[in-house]
């Protein structure tokens, strides 16, 4: 066979392959709640605005990136998929509708925009702006409580704690990312949700983490109350309250870089969660559900200098489109 | 032997008690022939925005500009379509077809997994570019952005097959137990991913997408050109059309001939239903046929048909030369696919096929003669038929997945088996119903949206629209588009 002398077959490259793996999905998922999270924020944030004027600003935020976020949300299903095939497998199926109903937020909130565009006429407009911001709410609150199901299983509180984080985290970010590119006036005003969004979301992980605690849901009580988990908590709190101490002095590039924390911090917090199982209510660990040696070692050398590459995209589509938002509305 | 079974897959009085199996092939069936639509979409359309930018970056012509601007506005709409409806079919193997997802996970998760970070990814952050960015970058980053997105979707469009030809014919892998389930394991990476059927559908397929779209390219200047004879940029972009039309078309149908052989080869069952051939033997070559009485459109039987037929020349074709070799019938299995669905499929996109290729020959006589835009007739044709390629694409499709049945992964996994066994048949009917509602407003939507860019075109040509709604024009004094 050609690929014994280029890919070692019953070895892995490196002995700690699969754990690597586990992080480089957990690395999607990061990329993915960070990223579509602002998207997620500026349609959650887009239904306090009445102001035509003030709407369009907010889509042309949107519109050249959302896409592009929305990828990472694939790359982390399809990453699953190639190195933990059962995890991908039970995960969906064991979570049928709040699964389908992630898919289909994320339709409504990818169409509202793109067709609002397409017409001038009041009504149609409301009704594509109900389709955005709809999608906006249920997209993160859903896939939320999908991860909540996958660390907790069936414990119906923290499954929607897991949700509602998710929404308030996405709003800090938004309202972060907006006050960033707008003017000042706006941005003051993006501020105070941004703030209140932030302490909303820091009790909610607290009341969460307490009730996980005082419930064992998941048998994850043990795994709470260890180091690592105290650290990131107490991490979060100080980030979040630096960086509301910075939003009310209009420092808002250094809000944005702090806030941005907070969801890379909740994923790190999930990491440790999952970590050495890989679906906590099933007991499955990351070796026991991992591909054969060669299928991994395959995935890695042709994946990872591309995820390299893909990272180099997201610093040029930025760069492109950073500094203040421009020109109005979805089209640019 | 068996009788040929799940008709009742098409009938309506299954819908009242819908299985999770049932459900869950009807609503995978019908979220992927949206998907795929908007997917060839961006394929075909990919060569004309990378012309068209090029030729605007150049020669800064105004009728390049203007083509530019609305096919990249289709573009970014079935964009985002496709997104959108990408998303739910990842999500749908673990959902619906775990056992698949988790059987399949080492072969089908690297490409799926390339095909998002190799080709989505490319798609979306230069799209980002194409579309929001003509003024902040440079002419030459600008088309190099152009180029990146046609080459992302076709080469999402190599992992995806990739993945469905595996399920066709099925390589380099071997069964094994892994926590107590028989699982493919990967053992050569060239042979699962460079099946035998992959060649022959990446061809196929893409071709077909460059077809599908230049059918709707030359309906949609046809249209343009004949509510408005003298604009340059229309005439430019149905001749281009045309000329696509002239070159895909006819190699389709070669293609297509020889793509049958190796289907006979590899997947026998498949060939037989595509046939109705039932008995093993020499096998004849149905040209045409016609339903005798409306019993042939559910058992197209030779005796429920009225064929015009060249005995033998069946054999002859599959076999690459010889009359009397043997064709195995359906007889010889014990569960079919609705060979009646498959049948018709097949002949329905051959039938097309030539279609295609009829329009494509009488456009390069118009063109020849420098009529092309004052043939109404022909104008009218290529209206009809500009949504044809898409119906041939679909049927296509059919007779691969359908003719495929019972097996999701050819003589390896039953579909039966790959369904989700947690799944109940009210949630499957559920989110079925769900899908069938939320996507059929998609694609109104998506028709709306070319309809409503296509007025916008005639306003900026200067055809005026009645109060009926209906066109009037071209308007006599109207200046040129330019
Ligand atoms: C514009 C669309 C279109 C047109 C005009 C044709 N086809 Fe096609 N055909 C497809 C679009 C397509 C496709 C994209 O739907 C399929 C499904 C899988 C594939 O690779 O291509 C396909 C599959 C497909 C298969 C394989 C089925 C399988 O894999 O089981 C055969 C044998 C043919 N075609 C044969 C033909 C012939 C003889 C044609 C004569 C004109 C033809 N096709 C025209
Ligand atoms: C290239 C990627 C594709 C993959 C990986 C794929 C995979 C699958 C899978 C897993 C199923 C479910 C199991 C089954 O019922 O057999 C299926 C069924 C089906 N697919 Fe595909 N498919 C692909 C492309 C398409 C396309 C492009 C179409 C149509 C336009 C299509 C039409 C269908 C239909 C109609 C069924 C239901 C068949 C039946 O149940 O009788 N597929 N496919
Ligand atoms: C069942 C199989 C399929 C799955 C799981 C699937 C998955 C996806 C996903 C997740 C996206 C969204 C990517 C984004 O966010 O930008 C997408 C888009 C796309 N898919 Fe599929 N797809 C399937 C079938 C196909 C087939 C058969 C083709 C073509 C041969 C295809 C071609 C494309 C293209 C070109 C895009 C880019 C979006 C667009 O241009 O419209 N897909 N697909």
């Amino acid at each position: 066979m050609m690929t014994d002398s280029l890919l070692p077959v019953d070895t892995y490259l490196v002995e700690s392959l699969p754990e690597i793996w586990f992080g480089a999905v957990l690395f999607a998922l990061g990329m993915y709640v960070v990223l579509d999270g602002f998207d997620f924020g500026i349609g959650i944030l887009y239904a306090t605005r009445t102001d035509e004027h003030e709407r369009e600003t907010f889509l042309s935020a949107f519109g050249p990136v959302w896409d592009a976020n929305e990828v990472w949300l694939v790359a982390f299903g399809t990453m699953l998929l190639a190195a933990f095939p059962r995890v991908y497998s039970r995960l969906l199926a064991d979570n049928y509708l709040v699964a389908i109903g992630v898919v289909l937020a994320l339709v409504f909130r990818g169409l509202g925009p793109e067709l609002r565009e397409q017409r001038n006429d009041e009504r149609w407009k409301r009704y594509t702006d109900y389709a955005f911001v709809g999608g906006s709410v249920f997209a993160p609150l859903l896939f939320g409580m999908l991860a909540g199901r996958w660390l907790f299983g069936e414990a119906t509180l923290p499954v929607v704690l897991t949700g509602v984080g998710l929404v308030a985290v996405s709003v800090v970010t938004g309202a972060a990312f907006l006050a960033a590119k707008t003017e000042p006036g706006l941005a003051s005003e993006l501020r105070t949700y941004g703030i209140g969004a932030t302490l909303a979301y820091l009790s909610g992980v607290i009341v969460l983490l307490g009730t996980v605690v005082l419930t064992d849901a998941g048998g994850a009580a043990d795994t709470v109350l260890s180091l690592p988990v105290a650290a990131v908590v107490a991490l979060s709190v100080a980030v979040g309250l630096i960086g509301s101490v910075l939003a009310r002095r209009g420092q808002y590039r250094a809000w944005l870089a702090s806030a941005l924390a907070l969801p890379t911090l909740l994923t790190i917090l999930v990491a440790i969660l999952l970590y050495p199982t890989i679906y906590p209510p099933t007991g499955l660990l990351v070796r026991e559900v991992v591909v054969s040696p060669l299928a991994l070692n395959l995935v890695t050398v042709l994946g990872f200098p591309v995820l390299l590459l893909v990272l180099w995209y997201f610093k040029f589509l930025y760069g492109v489109f950073s500094g203040p938002i421009e020109g109005e509305g979805y089209g640019g | 032997m068996g009788p040929i079974i799940p008709l009742n897959a098409v009938s309506p009085v299954w819908a009242a008690s819908l299985s999770p199996k049932l459900a869950s092939r009807m609503q995978f069936g019908w979220t992927i022939s949206v998907h795929i639509i908007f997917a060839s979409l961006s394929i075909g359309l990919a060569p004309f925005i990378i012309y068209f930018t090029w030729k605007d970056v150049r020669t800064s012509e105004q009728r390049y500009a203007r083509l530019r601007s609305f096919w990249v506005k289709v573009f970014a709409a079935g964009f985002v379509m496709g997104t959108v409806t990408g998303i739910p079919m990842s999500f749908q193997f673990g959902t619906n077809f775990p056992q698949f997802a988790e059987v399949a996970g080492e072969l089908i998760g690297g490409p799926l997994a390339f095909e998002a970070k190799m080709a989505f990814f490319l798609e979306a952050v230069f799209l980002g570019v194409l579309l929001y960015g003509r003024d902040r970058v440079e002419d030459r980053t600008y088309l190099i952005s152009s180029v990146l997105v046609g080459f992302g979707a076709w080469l999402s469009g190599f992992w995806i097959l990739i993945v469905n030809a595996w399920m066709q014919t099925p390589r380099g892998y071997e069964m094994v137990t892994r926590n107590g389930m028989e699982v493919a394991k990967l053992t050569d990476p060239f042979a699962a991913f460079l099946t035998p059927r992959m060649p022959w559908m990446y061809v196929h397929m893409m071709n077909a997408s460059v077809i599908s779209v230049a059918l709707l390219v030359a309906g949609v200047s046809a249209y343009i050109v004949w509510k408005k004879p003298d604009t340059e940029a229309w005439n430019t972009a149905l001749k281009m059309a045309v000329v696509l039309l002239i070159v895909s078309a006819p190699f389709q149908a070669v293609h297509g001939d020889a793509y049958g052989r190796h289907v006979e080869e590899t997947q026998p069952q498949k060939f037989a239903a595509m046939e109705a051939h039932y008995e093993t033997g020499q096998a004849d070559l149905h040209l045409l046929a016609f339903p005798k009485s409306p019993e042939a459109l559910t058992d197209p039987r030779a005796e429920n048909l009225v064929t015009v037929s060249l005995p033998a020349v069946g054999s002859f074709l599959a076999s690459g030369g010889d009359f009397d070799a043997e064709i195995i019938g359906l007889n010889e299995y014990d569960e079919n696919p609705p060979v009646a669905l498959v049948f018709w499929s097949f002949r329905f996109m051959v039938g097309l096929g030539f279609l295609f290729i009829g329009l494509a020959l009488w456009g390069g006589y118009l063109m020849y003669r420098g009529r092309l835009s004052d043939n109404t007739r022909y104008l009218k044709a290529m209206i009809a038929a500009s949504p044809l390629g898409y119906a041939a694409l679909l049927t296509g499709w059919y007779v691969t997945e359908i003719g495929r049945q019972p097996w999701v992964i050819q003589d390896e996994l039953r579909t039966s088996e790959a369904v989700s066994s947690t799944l109940t048949g009210t949630e499957a009917t559920l989110t079925l119903v769900g899908f069938v509602v939320v996507y059929v407003g998609l694609v109104l939507t998506a028709l709306y949206t070319l309809k409503w860019l296509i007025r916008e075109e005639l306003q900026l040509l200067g055809v005026r629209e009645s109060s009926e709604g209906r066109w009037h024009g071209p308007l006599p004094g109207v200046s040129d588009d330019d």
